[in-house]
């Protein structure tokens, strides 16, 4: 309801100067390649000259028929104040907060829901620190005319950097509310108590409600102050909205089917789009013949360079009218590499790195008794979000109204300011709350197409990319070759560790564990696929190879695994979730009875500022060399929890699609196409292969609270293809870890490797 | 060849014209702008377009709108009844079983039908017959409590 009434903003614009704008991504590794084959949509994009002026805009806002007009943004600059990170430059209170003279308070977050839960956890934030209950709160995401830019939606950052923002908005407000109610009564604000959004004089019991407080034109001007950034928090201690099991907000409406997805919204009017692709990656066009679908009723074709697409009343009338031009192209393809040999490849075209080093892994390795060299490899996989890309593009008056889902609304502005060469304030970005994404939403390919269309339709104009389409055209969490190399001595303790990630990036490569010599690197390759973040990024990728590796070294020691990796580790927090872990699922025990089709592995990491650890016990079927995850345990720690069914939604979502990375997932083409661009082929997993799953959250309160959306995920497939070696002595070293593999069909005279070691 | 089909949906009779392979999910959702049914596959192997025909769970994006001609269609939208929710979406709130939400409506109304012919299912089989539905965000483990909470709930 509230949407419907702020989409009736207006805008006045005055003539300002624009700072040039570079915003990098939050996190490197968050980077989406360039485009470099994906698709003739892309490819004609034109970066737009920068703009020295440009229009500012004042979007005011007509809030729920208080008759209160409020000013959201003045112009870019005060949503640019929030920066990239959401918190560490000031901003006005008003541009983060508003009090309604019904009571209920409007905040606003560039911040995106897709599932990881911060509408519900910047609620909480925002209540939390105004001591109003979570129902008092309305809060605003991810539109650009409205928002603050809090940075991308990505890296978990939402919990270490927007929740403190808004905080920090809202004990600002409540600060000054105090204040207004002090100088009213003249008295001191700290004889005043705040209770449920209304300010009471201890001695007189005399109150007043924060809507009467924002009756006064005092409040607007209080608000246009920027929030220190020291403003004191509610200690944790303290808290009462934070740190509960807050249910998202407009959940009622995910259940009765009310809510409207990107793909959802529906604009008077509207056509439906498709756009043409490429057969193949890297295929270029060369002819087409348009006049077959120019001919249909109320189609509308467009051709701009590579990019051909269809609009009509219905995606089904718009698919045939593309259809029709499609069966005319004529392409000019090129050679891409097949996924059998992506991994030569990916070595082959690996550039030069540099690596960390701590003292002389020379010198550690010509003192190691023993010498332990192992390559392991990941595969490229897909997001696969529930909600495949779309977007809806309204053009009026020269200015752009896009509706889709995406992980940063100003990233989708910009890049459609730029494409279509207008001022930054001309495109207003809108992210309803979308159907997922896990890192795989971070641009806006759909949105940029709608616009094409809509443009020349002179109609709104929805594109719903379809399945195959999201198979193809997104972007992919990269594939891997990781080289490891270490030495052990005489006792059995590390004394060398070389660790060399080719293509897939840097996150969590760092070794938790203390060794004295290291060499650490990532190094970049060419990747012949797009690719991009996926939850976590690349520390599954490296956690898997330096877990499965130490546990290549246990072996070589002698050593139990959890035993060996606690005697390598200082790290309190990541002992304490590995010690929560093996006590709850019985290691030691459950270990010695480890058979040829039973097997227990074991697993633990840190990424994010958090801490992970995880134990499995895998069933294999020795006749056709299956592997079945029966069972999960994990630990999981990230600070002082915000919210615990949330933070439990989180974990359990990680440790199950991290079963299909781990086990099944793995893009395979040839001919830069992709073979598997299907859920009939590509196997995400489902109820059928839900383990039990056991967790163990740890709130550790002493330490600011971090994100819980990504690191869940690293433990797994380790674990799992640890315990696949336990059981069978057959050591996977690659993702996914392939069942039906001829060397787990094969009993091995006195299998079950753990017998042979304590 | 367009054809005039004529259904029911949430109790309400509905004419359209349209070509006879267009699938149901695009009528419902481009045509009656019911968009409480989503789109996740086109292929019938995810189950967010599951709708009820007479009561069945269908996939409506597998399910010519020709094949929809007298039949009773029931969507996410029309389940509650004069604005209290169905047991089954309440069982969902309960366990606050979503969380992007958008595999959700077909979660539900597969349950739905579930329950109607097994009120007591066990954990296989709930597996079993959800095993369509995918869930992106992997929540399968609080959509599991909220079937057995709503089978629990219509028991009584
Ligand atoms: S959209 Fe119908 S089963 Fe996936
Ligand atoms: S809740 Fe996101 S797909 Fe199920």
């Amino acid at each position: 309801m509230i949407r419907d009434i702020l989409a009736k903003t207006f805008s006045t614009g005055h003539l300002t100067a624009e700072p040039q704008r570079s915003e990098p991504f939050d996190e490197p590794g968050c980077e989406v390649d360039p485009p470099a084959s994906a698709g003739a949509s892309l490819s004609s994009r034109k970066r737009g000259t920068r703009l020295g002026t440009g229009l500012s805009r004042r979007a005011f806002v007509q809030l729920l028929g208080t008759g209160l007009l409020i000013t959201v943004t003045e112009g870019v600059s005060v949503a640019r104040q929030f920066g990239g990170r959401g918190s560490r430059e000031s901003a006005t209170v008003a541009a983060r907060l508003h009090i309604n003279q019904d009571g209920t308070i409007t905040v606003m977050t560039g911040k995106v829901e897709e599932g990881q839960g911060p509408r519900a956890q910047l609620t909480q934030a925002a209540a939390e620190e105004l001591r109003v209950a979570v129902d008092r709160i309305r809060l605003i995401m991810a539109d650009t005319d409205l928002v603050p830019d809090d940075g991308i939606t990505a890296g978990s950052r939402t919990t270490p950097y927007t929740v403190p923002a808004v905080r920090q908005g809202a004990a600002t407000a409540r600060e000054l509310l105090t204040r207004l109610a002090a100088k009213r009564w003249n008295v001191d604000s700290s004889t005043l108590d705040v209770h449920n959004g209304t300010i009471t004089h201890r001695e007189t019991k005399q109150t007043i409600s924060y809507a009467d407080l924002a009756k006064s034109k005092d409040v607007a001007e209080a608000f246009k102050q920027t929030v220190p950034v020291d403003v004191t928090l509610t200690p944790v201690s303290q808290w009462e909205v934070l740190g509960t099991p807050v249910p998202r907000p407009n959940s009622r409406d995910l259940v009765t089917g009310a809510h409207r997805f990107p793909s959802d919204i529906v604009r008077p009017n509207m056509l439906y789009g498709k756009v043409l692709r490429p057969p193949s990656y890297g295929a270029t066009l060369e002819s087409i013949d348009l006049s077959e679908a120019q001919a249909m009723k109320d189609v509308v074709v467009v051709r701009d360079g590579q990019f051909v697409g269809c609009a009509a009343p219905s995606s089904f009338r718009a698919g045939q009218a593309l259809e029709a031009v499609a069966k005319t192209a004529s392409w000019k393809t090129s050679p891409h590499p097949s996924s059998k040999e992506i991994f030569s490849y990916l070595k082959e075209h690996a550039r030069a790195g540099r690596p960390n080093t701590r003292g002389s892994v020379e010198t550690g390795l010509a003192e190691a008794s023993k010498v332990l060299s192992e390559t392991y490899e990941v595969a490229y996989i897909q997001h696969t979000p529930m909600e495949p890309r779309a977007a809806v593009a309204e053009w009026k008056d020269g200015n752009l109204t896009v509706w889709t889902g995406i992980d940063w609304p100003q990233r989708a502005q910009r890049d459609l300011a730029s494409t279509f060469q207008i001022p930054t304030e001309r495109v207003r970005a809108i992210v309803p709350d979308m159907g997922s994404g896990f890192g795989g939403k971070h641009s806006g390919e759909a949105a940029e197409e709608a616009a094409r269309l809509a443009k020349a339709a002179g109609r709104p104009v929805a594109v719903h990319w379809t399945r195959a389409e999201e198979f193809t055209w997104a972007y992919f969490r990269p594939a891997a070759v990781i080289e490891c190399r270490a030495g052990l001595d005489a006792k059995g303790s590390i004394i060398a560790w070389e660790f060399t990630n080719i293509n897939a990036g840097g996150a969590a490569i760092d070794t938790p564990y203390n060794i004295a010599n290291t060499r650490i690197q990532s190094v970049s390759s060419d990747s012949p696929l797009r690719q991009g973040a996926y939850r976590c990024l690349a520390a599954t990728a490296n956690n898997f190879a330096r877990e499965s590796f130490m546990d290549e070294l246990a072996a070589a020691a002698g050593a139990d695994p959890l035993a060996f990796r606690l005697a390598h580790l200082e790290n309190p927090r990541i002992r304490t979730v590995l010690e929560t872990v093996a006590k709850h699922f019985d290691w030691s025990t459950r270990r010695k009875k480890v058979t040829a089709e039973i097997g227990v592995g074991l697993a633990c990491g840190t990424e994010k500022n958090s801490c992970v650890a995880a134990c499995v016990q895998v069933g294999i079927d020795r006749k056709r060399g299956e592997i079945k995850v029966h069972e999960v345990c994990e630990a999981f720690e990230c600070g002082p929890i915000q919210n615990p069914a949330n933070l439990l939604s989180q974990v359990q979502g990680c440790i199950i699609m991290g079963l299909g990375g781990a086990l099944r997932e793995e893009m395979e083409f040839e001919n830069g196409k992709i073979l598997n661009a299907s859920f009939a082929r590509y196997l995400v997993p489902r109820f059928k292969d839900v383990p039990k799953i056991d967790i163990h959250l740890i709130n550790k309160s002493d330490i600011p609270s971090a994100g819980g959306g990504e690191t869940p995920i690293i433990a797994i497939a380790p674990a799992i293809a640890n315990a696949v070696f336990a059981a069978t002595g057959v050591r996977i070293r690659s993702m996914p870890i392939r069942g039906g593999q001829p060397a787990l069909r094969a009993t091995p005279a006195g299998a079950g490797a753990a017998k042979a070691s304590p | 060849m367009d054809v005039t089909v004529t259904f029911t949906v949430n109790g309400q009779e509905k004419t359209i014209t349209s070509d006879p392979q267009r699938p149901l999910l695009d009528v419902l959702r481009e045509e009656l702008h019911l968009t409480g049914t989503k789109y996740g596959c086109g292929e019938g192997r995810c189950g967010a377009c599951t709708v009820l025909m007479d009561g069945q769970r269908v996939l409506s994006c597998v399910t010519p709108v020709a094949q929809a001609d007298k039949q009773r269609i029931t969507t996410i939208e029309g389940l509650a009844t004069g604005g209290s929710l169905h047991p089954v979406q309440e069982a969902f709130l309960a366990e606050g079983a979503m969380q992007c939400g958008y595999c959700t409506p077909g979660m539900i109304l597969t349950c739905v039908a579930l329950l109607a012919k097994n009120p007591k299912p066990t954990d296989e089989e709930i597996a079993e017959e959800m095993n369509v539905n995918l869930c992106r965000c992997n929540g399968y483990v609080k959509i599991l409590n909220a079937v057995r909470r709503a089978a629990e709930k219509m028991q009584r």
